[in-house]
């Protein structure tokens, strides 16, 4: 099967205008039901999304703390599989063909579907990056080679605890852009120092091309535009989970409050 | 009486490979987060197995702390009912704090010590791994938080209060199936957000690189006495070693000095719960398939999209959707087979060894039991089967007095 997702919309959003700094939202696929996931998409990017982060729902989250591992929970009890969230996707490219779309998750919905089948499906349904929390490149050799084959990006974190070698290993298989994980902890954990971020993702930025976005910790609008004067993108995640954990019932609500807060982000932003 | 042996005295077989693969299973499958504390303790145990200081330490602490060399108990009785082969058994029950589980708490502590870490983390399902974590963090005095599902926090309410006893602070985990995945879970969890002062004791022979290997390799002196005490009482090697498998550290252990010796048949024995054709077990090697789980590519308990399922056993230890990954590879190249037990069959096994020979067995160990009563009548009185008994049941009976329509 040839694929259609040869043309690196990441790449193109980050080219689009160097000096502006991407906000990259993420929700859980399927949380509390694809439609509603489905019509979020689109208010996310109407509120000013520059690429969504879509997570992939797993039983056993290790990364994530309990807003996520919450979200997950929603989602599978409505039975979200992996093809259904690539599926996902195949809808919303119905209308939208330009905001990348980047399939974040664990390695074992991956590992079952197969990674070719899974490459293959996500590249025809027009997914433009996977992020694999538990999957260091050092382990991610057969993954990456089907991604690459199928044109899609192959995103890797960094840490704070990732040392200058390793760093430059992993951005030498990554492609897209590094995501820079700000805290040493799980997702929507609430200790972070700005300022540390800074030092980091200038740091990374002499040793790695590829655009950084910086994520984990970003909460409101003041901490995603401290964050963007250093990095090339901004990744918001747990607050935006939170309010669908809230609002799920009524998505008019939900939509209404994810909006919000990424138009108060990007305003800030832009300030 | 392992002064020359060292720890690894038998790795003739070169597993795992320097990224921790036990053929195509193990590795290192974690948040990136974790990669430097992880290469940092890959580093310490890579120096310190080796250490002669090191080793030294260890054995007097199994020795004077542990109360090792425990016995090789022959069961007569309970071999004459059977009516087979000889069985005997490793009497892990006799360890200080009553399972295997002290083996490895006290090698991972003295590594933590090495390393500077003064915080310490684990998980645990029946308890037994997190009282043994609790014990070591006391006698080093260094602070202990044991994650533990609230499921198995009811079914455990005595090893809980131990943990408590002995200082440690047991945090209930509500998350998942609130059982042993979700505590490791959380552990790990914990370990992402306190990387620099924390070292996590994992109970079992699981996780990533080189936690396998490293649990494998403190708990491997029990089968180094095995081989030790079955010649010292037979004049030769057993011809089967059974263990029950839940995460596996108890059997690999057992195992793990066999693996060159052919003629000796190893059996692993994993939770058939209300039978492995129900769906209702903990019996990834019997009925699971490969996937990546908790750091390490193994044998999972999984639904047909790659999520995790809920495991069911009598046993909260082996309660467990993933193995070690050693096991995972001895299964594919036939080394060790493996089977299951019933939660039925297990729970007979205990009456049985309760009223035969004055033991009372964890259920964990039963499965073991089990498989014995199978396997002894098959075989003549001149063969000689050891059963690992790992642990001891006094922690189960609460379990076994509510199955019984007691109230204790």
């Amino acid at each position: 099967m040839h694929t259609a997702g040869n043309r690196h919309r990441i790449a193109e959003s980050f080219a689009k205008d160097p000096e502006r700094t991407l906000l990259v939202p993420y929700i859980t696929a399927g949380d509390p039901d694809l439609d509603t996931s489905l019509a979020l998409m689109h208010t996310m990017v109407e509120a000013g999304a520059d690429i969504i982060e879509l997570g992939v729902p797993f039983s056993d989250p290790m990364a994530d703390g309990p807003v996520i591992q919450l979200a997950c929970e929603r989602a599978l009890a409505v039975g979200t599989r992996l093809v259904d969230v690539i599926d996902l996707v195949a809808r919303f490219r119905e209308s939208n063909h330009d905001t990348p779309v980047v399939l974040m998750g664990y390695m074992n919905p991956l590992e079952r579907l197969g990674y070719a089948e899974f490459a293959d499906r996500a590249a025809q349904a027009g997914v433009d990056g996977v992020l694999t929390v538990d999957l260091p490149p050092e382990e991610g050799r057969e993954l990456g080679a089907e991604l690459e084959r199928t044109g899609l990006d192959a995103i890797y974190l960094l840490s704070p605890t990732t040392p200058d070698a390793r760093l430059q290993a992993v951005a030498e298989r990554a492609s897209g852009y590094l995501y820079y994980v700000s805290l040493k902890g799980v997702t929507g954990a609430a200790k972070l120092d700005t300022c540390e971020v800074a030092t980091r993702v200038k740091h990374i930025k002499t040793l790695a091309k590829l655009p950084v976005a910086v994520g984990f910790g970003i909460r409101d609008a003041e901490s995603a535009a401290t964050v963007s004067a250093t990095a090339d993108a901004v990744v918001v995640g747990s607050v935006l989970v939170s309010l669908v954990g809230e609002h799920g019932a009524d998505r008019e609500a939900a939509k209404a409050a994810v909006g919000e807060v990424i138009r108060s982000m990007r305003e800030a932003m832009d300030a | 009486m392992n002064s020359e042996a060292g720890i690894q005295k038998d790795q003739a077989i070169p597993q795992p490979d320097g990224k921790g693969h036990f053929g195509v299973y193990g590795g290192s499958f974690i948040a990136e987060t974790l990669m430097d504390p992880v290469a940092e303790l890959q580093q310490a145990y890579e120096r310190y197995r080796l250490d002669n200081e090191f080793i030294t330490e260890f054995e007097w602490e199994l020795k004077n702390f542990v109360g090792r060399p425990n016995p090789l108990y022959h069961a007569r009785r309970w071999s004459d009912e059977l009516g087979g082969a000889q069985i005997w058994l490793k009497r892990e029950d006799l360890n200080h704090t009553g399972a295997h589980k002290i083996n490895n708490t006290v090698g991972q502590a003295l590594l933590a010590r090495r390393m500077g870490k003064k915080r310490i983390i684990a998980e645990t399902g029946a308890g037994q791994h997190g009282v043994a974590t609790a014990t070591v963090c006391a006698r080093w005095g260094m602070e202990c938080i044991v994650y533990m599902g609230a499921e198995d926090i009811v079914r455990q309410a005595p090893n809980v209060f131990r943990m408590k006893l002995l200082g440690a602070k047991v945090v209930p985990v509500e998350s998942g199936s609130r059982t042993l995945k979700d505590a490791l879970n959380e552990a790990m969890r914990d370990w992402v957000g306190n990387v620099d002062d924390t070292f996590y004791i994992i109970g079992t022979a699981a996780g990533p690189h080189p936690y396998p290997t490293m649990v494998r390799d403190f708990n491997s002196v029990i089968g180094r006495e095995i081989k030790e005490q079955s010649i010292e009482h037979t004049g030769r090697l057993p011809d089967a070693v059974i263990a029950c498998v839940g995460g596996g550290s108890n059997a690999i252990g057992a195992f793990h000095p066999f693996l060159e010796d052919k003629e000796v048949a190893l059996y692993g024995i994993e939770a058939g719960g209300d039978g492995v054709e129900t769906g209702r077990h903990a019996a990834p090697l019997t009925a699971g398939r490969p996937g990546v789980l908790h750091g390490n590519r193994t044998y999972l308990m999984e639904d047909d999209a790659g999520q995790i399922i809920e495991t069911h056993s009598v046993s909260a230890g082996l309660d467990y959707p993933g193995v070690g990954p050693e096991h995972a590879w001895l299964k594919d190249i036939g080394r060790v087979i493996y089977d299951a037990a019933t939660d039925t069959e297990a729970l007979e096994a205990t009456h049985t060894l309760c009223r035969l020979e004055g033991i009372i067995p964890a259920l964990e160990s039963a499965h073991a039991l089990a498989h014995a009563v199978k396997l002894a009548p098959t075989l003549s009185k001149e063969h000689n089967l050891v059963v690992n008994l790992s642990g001891r049941g006094d922690k189960d009976i609460n379990t076994l007095a509510t199955l019984e329509g007691i109230t204790l």
